[in-house]
């Protein structure tokens, strides 16, 4: 099977087939970063642009090393934040580097939308790797792939998402995603982060951490910045983590065999107790090496590859 | 030479008048109307035909709300591209806000304004600001504005947060028997907002903006209004809330008076659809509720008149990331089509919709306009309601191209548009 699709811009569109594509692919790929040449042919003669407007060490180092497994060529294009004021549209930007020929833009963007923007008005495959506070697929997907392995399948799975909702692409992706795939989805978090209308995308939304963790099979805990929010959402990081943040009593509520994700980087001490973010139950890191692999699966189906 | 619109079904709020008629016009003024083919009389005089078979003859319309870009943004738009687009949607009186480069905050800049204006297509009038350089800190010359020729006041685009400041922009205006144009919109709950705050800007990501934003400044400068006993319009109304406190003011004789955009009353935040920046307005497109208690109150009579807050942006403004795009559509060449649809869905009847494009905006600014009447200046816009156009960039007269409605099928194919007498536009 193959992708039949030249982007990757969201969870939202992806249909059950193809998101079991992903994860199988990923899978396939998995063994390479275990190996000691840790390299193969497959993309060899493409050019990957990381083009980032927005700053990140993680996902771009991911979506290079991934690519570079595959021996496609990157380059990484790190562009100032706003083309507002400069004389030339994002969109100019973008036909700039479409004229050298690139087979896969990986793009992130502080703007919501701007990767489907660009998915329009080029022809090169375009990965979303994070818009705004929209979507970031790749994210949600070595998410679910990790889930997958752990808990085989999605079917009835009950997973709580807690934090600033409003403001996440990893929760929106993760909520398309797995809805999609028939696992039960919970968000919570404090009043101010839980945008309008959310139950509309399948969700519940719970009214305390409490009520949100108990009996769930997956914990995913989003990433705090309070420092960062323009709008005064909440009022200090310690009242944050005694009523939101994730500690022993609380993971406690949750079946004793869940296990506990997030998206990193972790704030410890505010959504999250340092001795839960490094218990056994924490996969934190292994959804950083998930991530490899799935990256890798997406670059490949997104230039043609497929069984 | 006298010139007579022959055949026409003349349609004229101000006088309730409808029926067919003939409208004779002698120089720049409305001479009389007559029955039909009566419009010559005897007189052996030389004198041009209009053929206005299967027509609707109106007074011409009248936008109390638009953009001009000039001074400053002459790339957008100018008061001449500015009046073309007017004149072929049917406009012969426009009103421009006072959000130039430099700001229309002085008596210079509206007689600068005003001398422009000399070239353009149709009239002009300027609305100055109420703080200078609309930056709520210090009044403008609010008399000296009034000397100089404008027609009312407004910070439009911005709110005035100071309250105590609007009440006493309220005042003064009060005091010069002008009115105060209000677009109603709480700065801080608006803040980054980038479109409706509901489930589609959930879906999207985008930072909402919520009816309450517009509802709380309707309140309070219905209040502030009340207090200072002055004339208060509230600018493109967007919600089923302000709505309400609107018809709760009207209830008390409270001069408020308010306007509705062809695009509130036609769409709605899903139509934002996939990140469509020309459907990124101030205020926002609101839910299909609030459209729904817009059409009602025009068909009601609480909303009184239909602007269009035609905003011309380039590609830099709106070719552009959603969230960082300029809020603003066009609209003087769509605005009596989209107002037709509505009439062709039972929503308004055609009497209601033509008041609202020309009496009640006349009445509202007090302009010399929105009527047929004889002695009054021969504006007229003749078109048809049952012939269609198809609104593409082609036929965009405005400088700027920013419009949803690209590619719509629109009614009221506009035929003839005259100013003091003169057709300065005629539809093929």
């Amino acid at each position: 099977m193959k992708l039949n699709r030249k982007d990757i811009l969201g969870l939202k569109d992806l249909s059950v087939e193809e998101i079991n594509l992903i994860l199988d692919t990923a899978d396939s790929f998995r063994d390479i970063a275990t190996r000691k040449r840790k390299k193969v042919p497959t993309l060899q003669g493409n050019t990957v642009v990381n083009l980032f407007y927005e700053k990140s060490t993680r996902t771009r180092t991911s979506f290079e090393i991934a690519a570079k497994r595959l021996s496609a060529d990157t380059v990484n294009f790190v562009a100032a934040e706003s083309s507002v004021g400069k004389g030339e549209t994002f969109i100019d930007t973008v036909k700039n580097i479409e004229a050298m020929h690139p087979d896969v833009i990986v793009v992130r963007h502080s703007s919501a939308g701007a990767p489907h923007m660009l998915a329009k008005m080029i022809k090169p495959g375009v990965i979303n790797a994070g818009d705004g506070a929209h979507e970031h697929p790749s994210q949600a997907l070595l998410d679910m792939s990790m889930i997958r392995d752990e808990k085989g399948g999605f079917a009835g799975l009950e997973v709580a998402i807690i934090g600033d909702i409003a403001h996440s692409r990893v929760a929106r992706s993760n909520i398309y995603g797995l809805t999609r795939m028939g696992a039960k989805v919970r968000v919570s978090g404090p009043a101010t982060m839980i945008p309008p209308g959310i139950e509309r995308l399948g969700v519940t939304v719970a009214p305390t951490i409490e009520e949100a963790l108990r009996g769930v099979d997956v914990i995913m805990m989003l990433r705090i910045q309070l420092e960062r929010q323009a709008r005064p959402l909440f009022s200090s990081t310690r009242e944050y983590s005694r009523f939101f943040g994730l500690n022993e009593q609380r993971v406690r509520l949750a079946r004793p065999d869940a296990f506990i994700m997030h998206p990193g980087p972790i704030n410890r001490g505010v959504e999250i107790d340092s001795a839960v973010a490094d218990s056994e139950r924490s996969r934190i890191l292994n959804q950083v090496t998930n991530g490899v692999a799935v990256r890798m699966a997406l670059l490949y189906l997104v230039t043609g590859g497929g069984n | 030479m006298k010139t007579i619109i022959a055949g026409g079904r003349v349609i004229d709020a101000a006088q309730k008048l409808d029926g067919p008629h003939d409208v004779v016009i002698s120089g720049k003024v409305i001479e009389k109307i007559t029955a039909p083919g009566r419009g010559r009389g005897g007189s052996k005089e030389k004198f041009r035909l209009i053929d206005a078979k299967d027509c609707v003859v109106s007074p011409g319309l009248i936008d109390m709300h638009v953009h001009l870009r000039e001074p400053g943004y002459e790339g957008k738009e100018t008061i001449y591209t500015g009046s073309q687009a007017a004149v072929a949607g049917g406009f012969t009186s426009i009103v421009c806000m006072a959000n130039t480069n430099p700001v229309n905050d002085n008596q210079a800049v509206t007689g600068y304004i005003l001398g422009r204006a000399k070239e353009a297509l149709c009239n002009v009038y300027p609305v100055g600001a109420t703080t200078i350089g609309l930056a709520d800190q210090n009044m403008a010359d609010l008399g000296e504005l009034k000397a100089a020729g404008v027609v009312a006041y407004s910070d439009d685009g911005c709110c005035v947060m100071n309250a105590e400041m609007q009440r006493r922009i309220f005042e003064m205006a009060g005091q010069y028997d002008m009115p105060v144009l209000v677009h109603a919109e709480d700065a801080n709950l608006a803040a980054d907002g980038a479109m409706h705050e509901g489930f589609t800007s959930t879906e999207l990501a985008l930072t909402g903006i919520p009816a309450a934003a517009e509802e709380v400044m309707v309140a309070r400068d219905i209040l502030l209004a009340r207090l200072a006993g002055s004339r208060l319009h509230i600018q493109h109304v967007s919600t089923a809330g302000a709505v309400e406190l609107i018809r709760w003011a009207k209830k008390r004789k409270i001069r408020v008076t308010c306007e509705v955009t062809p695009h509130h009353f036609t769409l709605i935040d899903e139509d934002v659809g996939d990140y469509s920046t020309t459907c990124k307005v101030s205020p926002p497109l609101r839910s299909a509720a609030d459209r729904t208690a817009l059409q009602k109150a025009m068909a009601d009579g609480v909303i009184d008149a239909i602007a269009t807050d035609h905003a011309p942006h380039g590609i830099l403004l709106k070719q552009i990331e959603f969230d960082q795009a300029a809020n603003g559509m066009i609209g003087l060449e769509t605005a009596l089509g989209l107002t037709l649809l509505l009439v062709r869905t039972k929503k308004l009847s055609l009497h209601r919709a033509l008041e609202m494009l020309t009496v009640k905006p006349a009445e509202i600014l007090r302009l010399n306009a929105g009527s047929l009447a004889p002695g009054r200046p021969a504006d007229v816009c003749v078109f048809n309601p049952d012939h269609t156009f198809v609104y593409n960039e082609e036929v965009i007269r405005s400088k700027s191209k920013n419009s949803p409605f690209v590619g719509w099928e629109l009614p009221g194919k506009v035929y003839f548009t005259l100013v003091d007498g003169r057709v300065v536009y005629t539809g093929s």
